[in-house]
């Protein structure tokens, strides 16, 4: 296997990180805030309990970087549910192998009417979801699927199980321009407890999997952490420091960022470590000065309110219409969902709400024959 | 006066057509600004859908329109995006950009002038967006290209001319129009550009990221009339010493 950041986080001790992560003064956080390139540890400062009364100037200046990158738009997608199937075990998730629930893979004539169901509805970028199953949802399953799903849409982004340097090489070629692979958690101990069966327990597989996406080339890779599994601030530090990392080893590639907060689902946990409003609000911000070319999106996992509020400051892509469900647009609009939403406004009607805001919302950003 | 492939345009700005929150935003500003020549990303264009339009706003202004390969990384992505804008928007000019950089945007110097080869013969009038080097500018001016966009810093990033010394060489050896691209944050950045003897400058986050886009691009608008003026009327040479006017050789005219 080829060296990873799973070498480097190898040498890396949470313990240190979470005892870092808390050890900044309020002169090292306004020092960080002054900055316009960021270190770790101006990061960390800035995600630290003595940084939160900087906060209105943390929001104030991310907003002003977001929109001299990014000007007065917002990306709009919507995620495409192919199948809940799943070969893993995750106590957290709704889909998980365990759980009693119909269990749906959309055949290509199913995938043709969710296609069309979310074109008519103005979305014209998609990020394509499954459980993690290899076997039956592994790269046959995506060959036959991603070339009709491309017909439909500008961009592609694909959420599934990792995979392999070589499948993703094929990926890129049949059409996907971004791929997303949450690390839920960089803790060890937490992601062992979280992870029970399935390839999803072996955390280096996942570690290393944004090299594997850097070295075949990918155009956009997503990164995240389901924040309430540990400590958000170590976990954002760990984050912080991946994402330095993978910028500078492959610097063709563009990234993305989620900070996807556990929802309940059914059969689901409680929440240990909760990420208040507040300091997720803190979190973006912070990864906007730290990175102001970094794609930050949030989806409808957040209530209508909330995003409102976030999506002005520092967000860049966000979905709208969403259904978690396999199907759950025309097919079968009553199949089980992976985790519940919250923001219920259809494409339509948040459009119109970007517009109050003051942002353009962007349906197309992107070319098929762009990244292959 | 700015002449490109035998068109004269009154204007020495150009308008990049992004990141505005509205098209009528947009186009209120393309107004203001006086310009006539306004870029458009092929990639953020949706001719089947007409989603989020900002074309027909554009084309009912009458304005002439540069389409850009925004968004690819290789020479051979950037020539599929010039067949696509001369067949759908019906211009064969193009604003050539390769940036595979996705951070700072930095044009790819090898595959801008591998594709600028390439869109000459196809009869393409290129205009490529390059880093701000002399050689290069020059090899791109060999290659056929009607102007040359050297960058003053990288996009969006409101810094003005970083690449001055740079930019003076291009302007003084070159044979084609210099539109420097990239950079510009205020309207004196481009009055500045137009007082080196640029032809022209473009600009797009200044203004659509301005709190008051429309009263920013009348700021570009009326900087860049004045860059032309003081161009054309003969700027004074700067001195770093005053000007004795009793000068010590005065003796010399009473001998």
């Amino acid at each position: 296997m080829k060296a990873g950041f799973f070498a480097l986080w190898q040498q890396q001790s949470w313990e240190h990180q979470l005892l870092q992560s808390r050890s900044y003064t309020l002169a090292q956080a306004r020092e960080a805030l002054g900055k316009a390139r960021l270190n770790l540890q101006d990061f960390q400062a800035l995600i630290s309990p003595a940084a939160e009364p900087l906060l209105p100037q943390l929001a104030a200046k991310a907003q002003q970087l977001t929109r001299q990158r990014f000007g007065c738009t917002q990306q709009l997608f919507a995620p495409l549910y192919l199948s809940n199937l799943c070969a893993n075990e995750c106590s957290y998730c709704g889909f998980s192998m365990s759980q009693k629930v119909k269990r749906r893979v959309l055949n290509a004539a199913e995938v043709e009417i969710e296609c069309l169901a979310l074109r008519k509805s103005g979305i014209d970028q998609v990020l394509i979801v499954t459980g993690e199953h290899e076997r039956k949802v592994g790269m046959p399953y995506f060959r036959q699927m991603l070339p009709l799903i491309r017909r439909h849409f500008s961009s592609l982004m694909l959420e599934v199980q990792p995979l392999s340097e070589t499948d993703y090489c094929e990926l890129r070629k049949l059409g996907v321009d971004a791929v997303m692979v949450y690390q839920e958690t960089y803790q060890q101990n937490a992601y062992q407890r979280y992870h029970l069966k399935g390839q999803k327990a072996d955390i280096g597989w996942r570690l290393d999997c944004p090299d594997r996406l850097g070295r075949a080339g990918i155009d956009k890779i997503g990164l995240g952490v389901l924040f309430g599994l540990a400590d958000w601030r170590t976990d954002a530090s760990f984050l912080a420091m991946h994402l330095l990392y993978l910028q500078q080893h492959y610097w063709q590639s563009r990234y993305s960022l989620s900070v996807p907060r556990i929802r309940p689902c059914s059969g689901g946990i409680e929440v240990p470590y909760p990420l208040s409003d507040k300091h997720l609000v803190q979190l973006i911000c912070a990864f906007r000065l730290l990175s102001p070319s970094l794609e930050i999106s949030l989806s409808t996992r957040e209530r209508a309110e909330l995003r409102d509020q976030l999506v002005p400051i520092a967000i860049t892509s966000s979905s709208a219409g969403s259904s978690t469900r396999p199907g759950g647009y025309a097919v079968d609009p009553e199949a089980l969902e992976q985790f519940s939403i919250d923001d219920s406004r259809s494409p339509a009607l948040y459009k119109q709400r970007l517009q109050q805001l003051g942002l353009a919302p962007v349906s197309k950003d992107w070319e098929s024959y762009l990244g292959r | 006066m700015l002449t490109l492939d035998g068109v004269q345009l009154n204007s020495a700005l150009l308008l990049g057509t992004g990141k505005f929150a509205s098209a009528d935003q947009l186009v209120a500003a393309v107004q203001a600004s006086g310009t006539e020549l306004v870029t458009l990303a092929m990639k953020r264009l949706d001719l089947q859908h007409r989603s989020d339009d900002i074309l027909a706003p554009l084309q009912q202004l009458g304005i002439r329109l540069l389409p850009n390969t925004s968004g690819a990384k290789t020479a051979s992505e950037a020539v599929f995006a010039a067949e696509l804008a001369r067949e759908a928007l019906g211009t064969n000019w193009l604003k050539l950009e390769i940036h595979p950089d996705p951070r700072y945007l930095l044009p790819d110097p090898i595959e801008t002038l591998q594709a600028a080869r390439e869109l000459v013969k196809r009869d393409f009038v290129v205009l490529p967006y390059c880093p701000a080097d002399p050689v290069l500018c020059k090899r791109l001016e060999e290659a056929g290209c009607a102007a040359v966009m050297p960058l003053g810093a990288p996009i969006g990033s409101n810094q003005g001319l970083q690449t001055l010394a740079m930019l003076e060489i291009i302007i003084e050896q070159a044979r084609v129009p210099v539109i420097i691209d990239a950079g510009l944050g205020a309207p004196s950045h481009a009055c500045q550009a137009l007082e080196l003897g640029a032809s022209a400058v473009l600009v797009n986050t200044a203004i659509a990221s301005a709190a008051d886009p429309v009263a920013m691009a009348t700021g570009f608008r009326l900087a860049c009339e004045a860059g032309v003026y003081a161009r054309h009327s003969g700027l004074a040479t700067r001195c770093t010493q005053a000007q004795a006017s009793s000068p010590l050789t005065h003796f010399l005219e009473t001998l």
